[in-house]
């Protein structure tokens, strides 16, 4: 809010609400960011910009479609990439190190955090957003600010709830989806016993298994390290968690030891497993599905937000999506001023309608976002930045939490002990163990 | 200069230094990079220090990297053996009279053409705990009551990727024997038969004798790319369940580039150095001693 008065702001607000009236009519009226001429760019500037690969097929079009207004605007060339999103954390490390390569990277969670030094501060990006979007997420800004400064701009978080069957769960003896632990092992247990079990990932799944198993830590008061980054995995309150996954375990389809990313989605598309935790992509594969038998299933899907455990608050985990501009970059303003624009609620929210909410918002004006209003099936997702924590909770984010995620300790340990491989303690004794290499240093 | 490039040795030099460039740019700077970069703490983005031997004391306490290490030696040594079994007998057979002979030995190499990754593809969908095919054919012939769990179970798993490493490395054995038995003159064995040698006497002195130069070549390259395997695991399973599959490489990868931890990375690929020196070493004064070759004994 610093260099963005409130005169500004209802000047800013006012203008996009008239262009917002006008756009139903066809016109389209300049607002926004480059507009005002906060970020000019530089002459003859040309963006690169690496961003992972859509999940849906939306999300490609609108951005593509934004990406050219951008450039009708202001002229700047900007050519997008995108690579899977495993991908491009390495490569946006090497960019960091070598110094040179794509203007901007969209890359994944805590990568701000790696090399905060290489990027650019675009606090006056995000405090222009913040003060005109009504703020940003706190967990936005753990993840992208660096000693008070901004040093990346969220996009949001590719995040997950429980995709569940109605018809099965409501067979099972439940008409609504359990808000808390206990429940939803008893809805679990009782799908099981239907006939019609549930199926989450346990294998080297980085999405999936480690989005439910840190669910599964946390809620019950687990953590991986204390604030100042002390190894605490080994703890009564993850023995428990560890208890309580183990007999969730038992209501599990065969075979998740193995699951990657793509299985539940799978599974679940061919009608074997009645709950999972996804993002909306098995809703909208089911909804676009050329196939009438699955297209009828969307009717049938549901989500819900994962159920609260014995601490008594939303602990979730999801795939944040931080926007980074690097020093090296020839051309800051124009790569600010493309990010300001794409973060605008003229371009932001086609673009989530067209993923229908496959990335929430990090901005909290954005929970009035079309796209929440036009599906019901949708709307869970629109709170997921609001229920989650910061990946390495409650420690501090850098190559320690990166490297820890990266290596499945968390999910190993979970798959260990839900699997009777080894005991709940031995299982947490050899995460302590493993953490503690990162966390030495 | 003109005396200079009458040189036989000034010439000779020049002539090899383009070579020795590569060699020097692509091939020893890599390897030394990696090698001081497993004596560091670098992480991606962020150069290292010296720290001597500490990645490696690490990696030998850790119990998932000494896992990986038997994984690795297991994967290599089984898959090693039967593939060496299987295109012997392969190359044995195509090397006889049969009928669209190249057609057959074109078509034996197709798993060794498809790209690793597609095939792994393939092998993945065969393991599906929801769709294998093996397990749905199974279960309809009435043999099996539920799904395998190919990839869940650690033993099923590593067994499922080896059978997937052979299925793709039998190829590359038996089109290398096929033309090593190719070179072995037909009259040696009309020598043989004539002396009254049986067909398992014919190939335990004649054929197995000259062959092992081939062999000890074509065995090193194999266990060299099964020791070094990682696509495979990489599309399969990721190193799971409980990383009963993860080989040194795929390890190292995940610590390395998806971990950052490029320091400790490296080091575990240094440590594969060893085992890959061990394994050239073996065949090249083991298996190619003339006298072995010759069918004498030491």
């Amino acid at each position: 809010m610093s260099n963005f008065s409130r005169r500004d702001f209802l000047k800013t607000s006012a203008g996009a609400a008239a262009a917002g009236t006008l756009g139903l009519g066809g016109a389209t009226i300049a607002t926004g960011a480059y507009a005002e001429g906060k970020w000019v760019p530089e002459k003859g500037a040309k963006l690169r910009v690496l961003r992972w690969k859509r999940f849906v097929q939306g999300d490609e079009d609108v951005w593509a479609a934004n990406t050219k207004k951008f450039t009708e605007k202001t002229g700047v060339e900007v050519r997008v990439d995108a690579e899977g999103w495993e991908d491009v954390r390495p490569k946006a490390a090497v960019a960091a190190n070598v110094g040179n390569g794509p203007d901007i990277i969209i890359s994944t969670n805590e990568d701000a955090h790696l090399y905060p030094e290489k990027l650019v501060d675009v606090s006056d990006v995000c405090n222009y957003l913040g003060g005109k979007y009504g703020g940003w997420y706190p967990v936005g800004k753990e993840y992208c600010t660096d000693k008070g400064k901004w040093v990346a701009v969220p996009m949001g978080v590719a995040g997950a709830c429980l995709v569940h069957r109605v018809s099965q769960m409501k067979a099972a003896g439940f008409d609504t989806f359990p808000k808390d632990n206990a429940g939803f092992l008893k809805m679990c247990q009782a799908l099981k016993a239907k006939g019609t079990p549930v199926g989450f990932a346990l294998g080297n799944a980085t999405g999936d298994a480690n989005t439910w198993c840190h669910w599964l830590v946390w809620s019950h008061g687990g953590k991986m390290v204390d604030k100042q980054g002390n190894v605490v995995i080994n703890s009564p309150e993850t023995i428990a968690a560890l208890e309580y996954g183990k007999q969730l375990y038992e209501t599990f389809v065969p075979g998740t030891l193995s699951w990657l990313d793509p299985n539940n989605n799978k599974a679940f598309l061919d009608g074997q497993i009645s709950v999972t935790n996804n993002g909306i992509s098995i809703y909208y594969a089911a909804k676009n599905s050329a196939d009438p038998k699955i297209k009828e299933m969307a009717d049938d899907i549901a989500h819900a937000n994962f159920p609260i455990g014995p601490v008594g608050r939303p602990t979730e985990l999801h795939l944040f999506f931080p926007q980074m501009i690097f020093k090296y970059s020839k051309f800051p303003n124009a790569a600010k001023a493309y990010l300001a624009f794409m973060m605008e609620k003229e371009q932001y929210e086609p673009w989530q309608s067209a993923s229908i909410g496959y990335v929430t918002q990090p901005l909290i004006g954005y929970e009035q976002n079309a796209v929440w209003k036009s599906d019901p099936k949708g709307v869970p997702y629109k709170d997921l930045m609001k229920n989650m924590l910061p990946g390495g909770y409650d420690g501090p984010m850098g190559y320690a939490s990166a490297a820890t995620l990266a290596d499945f300790i968390l999910v190993n340990m979970v798959a260990e002990a839900a699997s009777g491989s080894k005991t709940p303690k031995e299982a947490a004794e050899r995460a302590a163990q493993r953490a503690q290499r990162y966390y030495k240093v | 200069m003109k005396r200079l490039l009458n040189n036989r040795h000034f010439l000779g030099l020049l002539f090899m230094l383009p070579a020795g460039v590569l060699l020097l740019v692509f091939l020893t700077y890599p390897l030394g990079l990696g090698t001081w970069l497993g004596f560091t703490d670098a992480k991606i983005g962020r150069e290292g220090h010296w720290i001597g031997l500490e990645n490696f004391q690490f990696l030998v306490g850790d119990a998932v990297a000494r896992l990986s290490l038997f994984n690795t030696v297991f994967y290599t040594a089984v898959a090693s053996v039967i593939k060496f079994a299987l295109g012997l007998w392969l190359a044995l057979l195509l090397n006889r009279h049969i009928p669209f002979k190249s057609f057959f030995r074109a078509v034996v190499l197709l798993p060794f053409i498809v790209p690793t990754a597609l095939s792994a593809l393939a092998f993945w969908w065969l393991y599906d705990a929801q769709f294998s095919v093996i397990s749905w054919v199974l279960t309809k012939m009435g043999l099996i009551h539920r799904y395998i769990d190919f990839l869940g179970d650690p033993w099923n798993a590593r067994f499922s990727v080896i059978a997937a490493n052979i299925w793709r490395g039998v190829p590359f054995v038996a089109i290398c024997l096929l033309a090593g038995l190719q070179t072995i003159s037909p009259s040696l064995y009309e020598a043989a038969a004539l002396d009254g040698a049986t067909p398992w006497q014919r190939f335990r002195f004649v054929t197995l004798p000259l062959l092992t130069p081939i062999i000890a070549v074509v065995m090193t390259f194999s266990v060299l790319f099964t020791f070094t395997d990682f696509q495979l695991i990489y599309v399969i399973t990721r190193g799971g369940p409980l990383n009963a599959t993860h080989l040194m490489a795929t390890l190292s990868f995940q610590r390395a580039i998806s971990g950052g931890s490029l320091g400790e990375g490296a080091a575990l690929a240094t440590l594969m150095v060893p085992f890959l020196l061990a394994a050239i070493l073996f065949s090249y004064f083991g298996l190619q001693r003339r006298k072995w070759q010759q069918g004498g004994r030491d």
